[in-house]
């Protein structure tokens, strides 16, 4: 009971996380109208982006920003266990772009297909394609 | 369909759940994501390049090859944005709506019309149109350039502070994007217009691949900063952080045209005449 | 950092998720969506990702709220699921 417990404690963020990644997933799949798929693949990205970042977490650490390095004269002795590791932030900096670049041409692409067939739910799309 | 998805899923997050089991504690400082080469960009990213923010200097220095092609990424999307949607009507469009404002009426000019010229008595209203409401109208043109002036000090701070070239880009096009939306998308693109945005955001993907070449004749590597040092007149330390300031600029300067270009497709269909 | 307000903020997270997939207006998801960014832009700042965060406040819930609503806006607003 006891190591079950210890283990929720120190687990349990991972999980979350798994389960909002596991939710985003499930709309791409499940949903019929493509405004809702494009939120459901979005809801994917940032989970996964948040899981990724909360990788370089240290407890009792501070920002990646070293302070007082221009002032004082002396040189500070920088300990690499004082800051949070910046490798994961500056990948996920770049997922972030690349998530809004992909919303912003899906989104193009459901006002063409409105455009085209009047609709945006995915049965009738299949309708009207078959039917012509 | 809902069934087998569910199942899909279950068995995908249980999948994940079991795998997670192994992971390193939340918040452990010896785990095996920050001990190999993260301590040194920490420790090295001062004695280096002189920047303290450490995600600058990793994203731009360090790893600058990932965000040229990020810019890349960006630059490509506004192009396909504009392939797709963009419909370019020479002529005028089907009908315009004319508001007289002595009297209030509305009157509507089908295509081949005549177009009144008196602009003091007619003005040229949306199909979705709402009175004129003087609270955000002046409240919203008040802020337009405080919000421009806070993203250009986000793109120039980025060294000291959190920031960079992309999150100040992204500002400067949400002010852009609050002028469209409060006043009117045509006095917005009168400001902004679209050959301005196409300019400005291939300038930005050619500023940086350009500083790149640029330290490539000078004598160094490819995207190494330290090369630009006999340019600049100064030692190749701060050479390294001017180079990260200069492809910065670059980024912002992109990501802010691809923003403002993509809202006026989206939000006009592509006719670039009405707006929300 | 103090563990009650990230599971708060997690909670809501999730609670923000479920909402913006469940609900039948299409301008009510999105606007349930900027605030699903921004409370993911809360729970970054808690773990010291300053970075990720503002852009995350940037992006998430300033642009791309303001693209979907300009998207639904040119399409339907009314969905059946």
């Amino acid at each position: 009971m006891d190591a079950a417990l210890a283990l929720i404690v120190g687990k349990y963020n991972y999980w979350i996380y798994i389960v909002l990644m596991m939710i985003g997933l499930y709309a791409v799949v499940v949903k019929k109208n493509l405004i809702k798929k494009i939120i459901g693949m979005n809801i994917l990205q940032t989970a996964i982006i948040l899981f990724y970042v909360s990788i370089g977490a240290k407890k009792g650490a501070t920002i990646p920003i070293i302070a007082h390095a221009h002032n004082g004269g002396g040189e500070h002795v920088i300990h690499a266990a004082e800051y949070i590791n910046p490798l994961p932030h500056v990948l996920m900096l770049t997922a972030i772009v690349v998530a809004v670049a992909t919303l912003g041409v899906a989104l193009a692409l459901s006002i063409k297909v409105y455009k085209q067939y009047g609709t945006l739910e995915e049965d009738e799309i299949y309708e009207k394609i078959r039917e012509s | 369909m809902k069934a087998i998805a569910m199942v899909a899923v279950v068995l995908c997050g249980g999948l994940l759940i079991y795998g997670s089991l192994d992971f390193p504690d939340w918040g452990d400082p010896n785990s095996p994501a920050s001990t190999h080469l993260s301590p040194y960009f920490i420790e090295n990213a001062i004695p280096d390049t002189s920047v303290p923010n450490i995600v600058t200097a990793v994203l731009a220095d360090y790893r600058g090859y990932d965000t040229m092609f990020e810019t890349a990424v960006i630059f490509s999307a506004g192009i396909a944005c504009l392939l797709l949607l963009r419909m370019f009507t020479p002529n005028a469009p089907d009908s315009r709506l004319y508001r007289h404002t002595p009297t209030g009426v509305t009157i509507r000019i089908e295509q081949g019309g005549k177009l009144p010229e008196n602009t003091q008595e007619f003005q040229r209203i949306d199909l979705s149109w709402v009175p004129y409401d003087v609270i955000v109208n002046t409240g919203c043109r008040l802020m337009v350039p405080f919000i421009q002036l806070f993203a250009l000090y986000v793109i120039a701070h980025g060294h000291h502070s959190p920031g960079g070239g992309f999150q100040g880009g992204v500002i400067y096009g949400a002010a852009v994007i609050l002028f469209a939306v409060s006043k009117d998308l045509r006095s917005a693109i009168e400001q902004v217009g679209e050959k301005m945005t196409a300019y400005l955001s291939s300038a930005g993907v050619l500023i940086y691949a350009g500083t790149g070449l640029l330290c490539l004749f000078l004598g160094g590597e490819y995207l190494n900063y330290s090369a630009l040092a006999g340019l600049l007149g100064v030692d190749p330390i701060a050479a390294r952080s001017h180079g990260i300031l200069i492809v910065e600029v670059g980024v912002g300067l992109a990501v802010m045209a691809v923003m403002v270009s993509l809202y006026y497709i989206l939000s006009s269909d592509g006719k670039l005449d009405e707006g929300l | 950092m103090i563990w009650e307000f990230e599971f708060i903020i997690l909670f809501l997270v999730v609670v923000c998720g479920i909402g913006a997939l469940a609900v039948k207006d299409l301008l009510g998801a999105s606007i349930l969506f900027g605030g699903y960014s921004f409370m993911m832009c809360l729970l970054w700042a808690i773990m010291g990702a300053v970075d990720v965060a503002f852009t995350e406040a940037s992006v998430g819930a300033g642009v791309s709220t303001v693209l979907f609503v300009a998207a639904v806006f040119r399409t339907s607003r009314r969905t059946k699921d």
